[in-house]
């Protein structure tokens, strides 16, 4: 039996469903929310790799960089700002996070 | 089943199984630590790929920054995780029923894309031997089309650094600080005061 395309497609879908249910099961803790958006955006890497190599177009791996760097920028900043709430609240649930709306 | 297969399989397996464990794991900690494995096995994937930088890549930025990153705020955060959990088992069926039509549909779009898209047409990944190696390629595409692409990607990180540092630098009142401008601008007329004191009496404040 060959490793085909539809094989990493396959992995891929399912990280991405791991990484959706990890929202929808971690409502009030944060910090698996951001882990979850972590590996949802490594199922988006996964695809764009696996079409890149499958197409034998190198730019399907340059979007995955592109995609790696706005996660790791999506990391930094989200990290920081939940150090900054649990610095002024003293917790991360997220349910309290609603002090700036109008 | 040949040795590809089983090497597929297991990365594969190892990469799902670790990303359950990340949103099930009781500690935090262990979450970290399995997102840590799920980035490390999902650059062997892009090894079997034929994407041998994008899997460093991974590893270094991954592993090396981002999972540390966590680590370090998970660690620091003195919170009762125990009482973030509850929640977990209301919306694990919901949550389940969601995933599975998501991952159902995903699948069937995945099959049809695969064997009827443009893709289908090239039964192997491309031969990391045949061509450049994988660095050289993406080099040659990263710097000359998508250069723009790529300066708006420095742009992107300076202005998340910039951002991480403002929203966390704080200044605490009461706190002494050297002012090195104050430090150098001291003459002796302003360090130093003469006092003549007449003998027998003290210094009264």
């Amino acid at each position: 039996m060959t490793i085909g395309l539809i094989h990493y497609l396959s992995v891929a879908a399912i990280l991405f469903t791991i990484g959706v249910l990890g929202i929808f099961v971690n409502r009030k803790n944060i910090i698996v929310i951001l882990m979850s958006i972590e590996l949802i955006l490594l199922a988006v890497n996964i695809n764009l790799v696996a079409f890149s190599a499958y197409l034998h177009d190198v730019v399907g791996q340059i979007f995955a960089m592109f995609v790696l760097t706005v996660a790791a920028a999506e990391a930094a900043v989200g990290l920081a700002i939940l150090v900054t709430f649990f610095r002024n609240r003293g917790d991360i649930a997220v349910d309290d996070a609603s002090v700036m709306k109008g | 089943m040949d040795l590809q297969a089983i090497a597929f399989y297991l990365l594969a397996a190892i990469t799902v199984a670790s990303g359950l464990l990340v949103i099930t794991a009781r500690n935090p900690v262990h979450s970290v630590l399995f997102l840590i494995l799920a980035f490390f096995t999902a650059a062997g994937l892009f090894v079997m790929l034929g994407a041998e930088f994008l899997a460093m890549l991974l590893v270094v930025v991954y592993v090396g920054a981002v999972a540390v990153l966590f680590l370090f705020v998970v660690m620091m955060l003195d919170v009762d995780f125990s009482q973030l959990r509850e929640g977990f088992s209301r919306y694990l069926p919901i949550g389940m029923v969601v995933g599975g039509v998501l991952a159902i549909e995903m699948i069937l779009v995945a099959t049809t894309v695969a064997n009827r898209g443009a893709a289908s047409l090239n039964a192997a990944p491309a031969n990391p031997d045949a061509a450049l190696p994988n660095a050289e390629a993406i080099g040659r595409v990263l710097y000359t089309d998508y250069v723009y692409f790529f300066q708006a990607a420095g742009l992107v990180l300076l202005v998340a650094m910039i951002g991480a540092i403002v929203l966390t630098l704080r200044h605490r009142p009461g706190v002494r600080r050297q002012n090195i401008g104050n430090q150098v601008a001291r003459t002796p007329e302003s360090g130093m005061e003469i006092v003549q004191i007449k003998s027998g009496e003290g210094l009264s404040e």
